[in-house]
């Protein structure tokens, strides 16, 4: 619980932010909330040795409406996602989800894009902008590009930001109504999701796994069995079809499956309601 | 002065704990201290080849390295840490040092200890130590103890350390089982627990300037305790030290033990000359303290036609884990009395075989020993109703002790005396509030409809042993101490009054508890009462805090000591009002002469008189200060009837505990504000053990959830609104007729719980399910795998 030594940047822009990162390579390591990095630290099983802090910086912390979406900055806290009347109106269920994310002290320090750029496959943010359909944008030394969510987690904890990239912008398009769900399965309320799912239906279905996996993914099984005119239980017996479920303490392979299994058919059945 | 006992009101501790005024011992600072890094084990079971220590000796800020084998050349300890309750003749007891010596016997055992001028220094210098291990084959479970394969101890031939029987009449005990009507058997899992106190534990150790004498603050439930084991373990003399508890964030048992921290960081400021501390971090806690319950046990009842229990039937294999701790081999012996529960049952025996692990020692955790107890006979009450075929009120209503009508004094099966009871009132009252009729109907609706959730409604009748303890039962039990408590009660000059007590808080409210006590005693405000406590300077005598027994041992010797300061008091003014005391009455704070309207003295007038010596009785002490040391007669036996009603997720296993339901009879009650917040706190506990906590070990003997992201600490939002309510049974055992209740919350409800689980689950043919019952387990129970 005591950190190994490091050295500490704090960045004021993110031209400074991506200066820092290339300068000090993969020795270095963003810090926004701290609230996925600093436990990591503290068991020694992370030990960047630079901090750049870009916690404090001004700017990317608005949630604009740009017409066919909402530009969410990176920075912006999970507390101003729960509490944004522009999401509840165009874009519900992220904003459902930042609710569920910790407790509330997490959820006042802990930003959107610190949590995606995470890439825990247990977080619920990811697996609400899978099923969203979000872009995410990145900007690195050799300026911005945008990266579609479902090609965002590419593996357990790493994404395709480059060491010297940072996540800027989530951009989620509107709902138009659509309906929607979160089912998340946990033990206490602050707990990360044994499984979860998540859902969003109109005329098409999109459907996302928490904790199904070595990444946040797609039920893509699922997806292909309720939108290809099967019933709400095809789709639920094919939701776990693709994924490699963990084994631990909270639930073994098995069991995950078949929690998952449950969880899309309570998902379809909300969102489709 | 109106009655302040009784009523519900405020803790005066409150305000400053609130408002981060506690000073707890880390917050306490001194200049030029060190800090203590621990080097431990990353293996259960290792022989250590070598230590190199160099370039740890070489980094910024260290200022020594110590192994085992060096801190024992420096002569630093005379004994190894102690253990106070040695139950057999022939008990196995390896020695336990600070630190290791030549073989590590749990994941966390100290191997050596960094000095440093920083926190951070001290666990960075502490990664640089390079310890030689070669590993052994690690005894990581009771079932592994048992087999024996390997020994958790090279030097020792066999894991068991004591056999402990408990069977008055053998014959009776098989002579009721061989005539049973009907017989049930329940064999349970205690799982281990790790105690999570908010405040983990600390050390600061600080020598006198001149030399000599050095002050331990440490996060302990037990200064008097500890103050007396360290200088038996160290030579330093009991009188060149002092044991300050300061501001203590719970213990639960966790806190009542001699750690090899305490014993370093006091040898090591005493020898050094500069204080030396530690904090344990969270993730520490899961090595560095010991541990809660750790049992298998296997109960058999023995009942007739009608479900009349003949006999019972205990044995219990217990995991002492590496060492014997402080009271490590007595906590499942201090269980053993209370398998026949609130029953009347004829014949009991009870055997239990302590073993050896490559574990983290176990010890004390709220309600030690009676928890597992109340478990095996609540549960076993409930396969009995299913046995027999009534429900689960009716069975105990049958076997209640005195038919469930009021009886003091009465001996049990398990030969110790119940100071008082009354049964079925109590069950009534929780029936009632329940609406146990109601609940029932509504478990049969969803029943029938097939809901998906389905709902359970579990019992629990528990009894429990407090006030510990009558030095001479102690005795009979082979614990090395006594369970006396003491106190002194003054009057300052000012007509303010200085309460020392001996029982030492760390949570609980002695503050607000004894001033109300003092404050109806003596005539005076409850805020004019202060209480001093927590450090062996001021408060030299005392036997602590554990076993729920502050109030009934440590509160009724501070009642007691009133009694002698107005018997004093009554002296000096029958003198100064030239009356017989035979002729004085004492109420509301004033001394009158009766018959004599107007003729009238203050306790405080006679408080400036014992001060002042111009007008006392000849030969009278000037002072208006009495002591009293109390050594109960008989425990005393609170006991309760506790309803949880849960609702089984039947897709996903997912249990919600939804109401919860407690009638306590804890006897007459100092502040029931007070005593409502220890059955909550009491309850969340065992609610923990039920559905949430358990500590996991692989084969290797590593533990997989030491870190509170993995080990379930239960938090209000996994909790139902607690409905409580009392009956009132006053105690035999002592003047105030009062019981004790820190644990009782504890003890009634891990079964209850589990009870109410298997009752939603009969249909599926569920009768059990291990702790802690998780989603997991309950879906493998539901779907016929093993739970």
């Amino acid at each position: 619980m005591i950190p190994a030594a490091f050295d500490y940047v704090e960045a004021e822009s993110v031209d400074a932010a991506i200066a820092a990162l290339t300068e000090h390579g993969d020795e270095a390591k963003l810090m926004a909330g701290g609230h996925s990095l600093i436990p990591l630290m503290k068991f020694r099983l992370a030990t960047p040795g630079v901090i750049v802090d870009i916690g404090r910086m001004e700017g990317l912390n608005s949630i604009d409406d740009r017409g066919d979406h909402i530009a969410i900055g990176a920075l912006t806290r999970h507390m101003s996602v729960e509490t944004s009347e522009l999401l509840g109106a165009e874009a519900p269920l992220l904003k459902h989800v930042a609710s569920q994310v910790g407790d509330p002290s997490v959820r006042h320090r802990g930003t959107i894009g610190g949590s995606l750029a995470h890439g825990d496959p247990a977080s619920d943010l990811p697996a609400a902008i899978l099923a969203l359909g979000a872009t995410l944008v990145a900007k690195g030394p050799g300026g911005e590009r945008e990266i579609a969510a479902t090609d965002f987690f590419t593996g357990f904890l790493e994404t395709a930001l480059a060491d010297d990239e940072m996540l800027t912008e989530i951009r989620v398009p509107k709902m138009a109504g659509a309906g929607w769900s979160y089912q998340k399965f946990n033990r206490r309320a602050q707990d990360w999701a044994i499984v979860g799912v998540a859902a969003v239906s109109n005329g098409s279905t999109s459907l996302s796994l928490v904790n199904m996996g070595p990444t946040p993914m797609r039920a893509s099984a699922a997806e292909a069995a309720i939108n290809g005119g099967g019933s709400i239980d095809d789709a639920a017996a094919a939701a776990a079809d693709g994924a490699s479920p963990p084994d631990d303490l909270n639930g073994d392979a098995a069991y995950r499956t078949h929690l998952a299994s449950v969880l899309v058919r309570r998902a379809l059945t909300e969102a489709q309601g | 002065m109106t009655a302040v006992v009784g009523t519900p009101r405020l803790r005066k501790e409150d305000p400053k704990l609130l408002t981060g005024e506690g000073k707890y011992v880390d917050d306490i600072q001194v200049a030029g201290q060190l800090w203590m890094g621990m080097v431990r084990s990353p293996y259960a079971h290792a022989r250590i080849n070598s230590i190199d220590t160099s370039a740890a000796e070489a980094a910024d800020g260290v200022a020594g390295v110590y192994t085992g084998p060096q801190l024992a050349e420096m002569g630093l300890w005379i004994a190894p840490l102690p253990c106070a309750w040695p139950v057999t003749d022939d008990m196995v007891n390896p020695e336990h040092y600070p630190t290791a010596m030549d073989e590590v016997h749990h994941v966390g055992e100290i191997v050596a200890v960094v000095l440093a001028d920083s926190r951070y220094g001290a666990a960075d210098a502490a990664e640089l130590v390079d310890v030689d291990y070669e590993p052994l084959d690690a005894v990581a479970s009771i079932a592994a103890a048992r087999d024996g394969s390997a020994t958790a101890h090279s030097a020792h031939e066999t894991n068991k350390a004591y056999h402990w029987p408990l069977i008055p009449d053998p014959d009776a005990l098989e002579a009721a089982f061989a005539n049973a009507t009907h017989t049930v058997t329940g064999e349970f899992v205690q799982q281990r627990l790790i105690p999570a106190a908010m405040e983990p534990r600390g050390v600061l150790a600080v020598p006198s300037p001149m030399g000599g004498d050095v002050t331990l603050y440490s996060s302990t439930q037990v200064p008097h305790i500890l103050k007396v084991m360290i200088a038996a373990t160290t030579g330093i003399s009991e009188a060149k030290l002092r044991i300050v508890a300061p501001a203590v964030g719970g213990g639960f048992g966790a806190k009542l033990n001699v750690n090899p921290d305490e014993i370093l960081a006091v040898t090591l400021a005493n020898k050094l000359g500069r204080a030396v501390r530690w904090t344990e971090t969270r993730s520490e806690a899961a090595f560095s303290t010991h541990q809660g319950r750790g049992q298998l046990q296997k109960i058999e009842l023995a009942a007739d036609a009608d479900g009349k229990i003949t006999g019972c039937r205990v044995h219990v294999d217990a995991d002492m884990g590496a060492y014997m701790m402080l009271i490590t081999p007595g906590v499942p012996l201090l269980g053993s009395f209370l398998y026949t529960g609130v029953y009347d049952v004829p014949a009991f025996g009870f055997t239990c075989d302590g073993y050896f692990t490559n574990l983290t020692p176990t010890d004390a955790y709220r309600g030690a020993g009676r928890p597992e107890a109340s478990y095996a006979i609540e549960r076993a009450m409930d396969l009995l109703a299913l046995e027999v075929g009534v429900g689960p009120d009716e069975i105990r209503r049958r076997n209640y002790l005195g038919g469930g009508d009021h009886f003091t004094d009465m001996e049990t099966a398990s030969t110790l005396v119940f100071d008082s009871g009354h049964y079925s009132p109590n069950l009534d009252a929780a029936l009632e509030m329940s609406d146990y009729a109601g609940l029932r109907a509504e478990q049969q609706r969803r029943r029938d409809a097939g809901d998906a959730k389905q709902l359970g409604i579990g019992l629990c009748t528990y009894v429990e042993i407090c006030g510990l303890a009558p030095s001479r039962a102690l005795a009979g039990l082979n614990y090395g101490a006594g369970g006396w408590e003491h106190a002194m009660v003054r009057f300052l000059p000012t007509g303010k009054v200085e309460v020392v007590s001996g029982s030492t808080p760390h949570g609980q409210g002695h503050e607000t508890s004894w001033s109300m006590i003092v404050a109806d005693k003596l005539g005076i405000d409850p805020d004019d009462v202060t209480v001093l406590h927590s450090d062996t300077a001021i408060s030299p005598l005392g036997l602590d805090t554990y076993g729920s027994r502050s109030l009934s041992v440590g509160g009724v010797a501070i009642s007691m000591a009133c009694d002698k300061v107005i018997d004093k008091a009554k002296q000096i003014a029958a003198h100064q009002m030239e009356a017989n005391p035979d002729d004085l009455d004492f109420a509301g704070g004033t001394f009158s002469v009766k018959g004599q309207p107007g003729a009238e003295l203050p306790i405080q007038a006679i408080a400036f008189g014992a001060f002042t010596a111009h007008d006392l009785p000849d030969g009278m002490e000037p002072n208006l200060q009495e002591q009293v040391t109390f050594d109960p007669p008989n425990f005393a036996f609170p006991f309760g009837t506790h309803v949880a009603v849960t609702e089984v997720d039947t897709e996903t296993g997912e249990v919600e505990l939804i109401d919860y339901i407690a009638i306590d009879d804890c006897g007459n009650q100092i502040n029931p504000l007070i005593v409502e917040g220890q059955v909550h706190g009491g309850i969340v506990q065992g609610v923990a053990q039920a559905l949430y906590e358990g500590a996991s070990y692989d084969d290797a003997g590593n533990c997989r959830n030491p870190s509170l992201m993995d080990y379930l600490v239960p938090s209000a939002m996994e909790m139902p609104n607690i409905k409580t309510g009392f009956t009132t049974t006053p105690s035999t055992s002592n003047p105030l007729g009062v019981k004790g209740v820190g644990e009782a919350g504890t003890i009634g409800s891990a079964a209850a719980v589990v009870n109410a689980i298997c009752d939603a689950l009969s249909p599926y043919g569920v009768t059990d399910l291990e702790m802690p019952a998780t989603p997991q387990r309950v879906w493998n129970a539901i779907n016929g795998g093993a739970s």
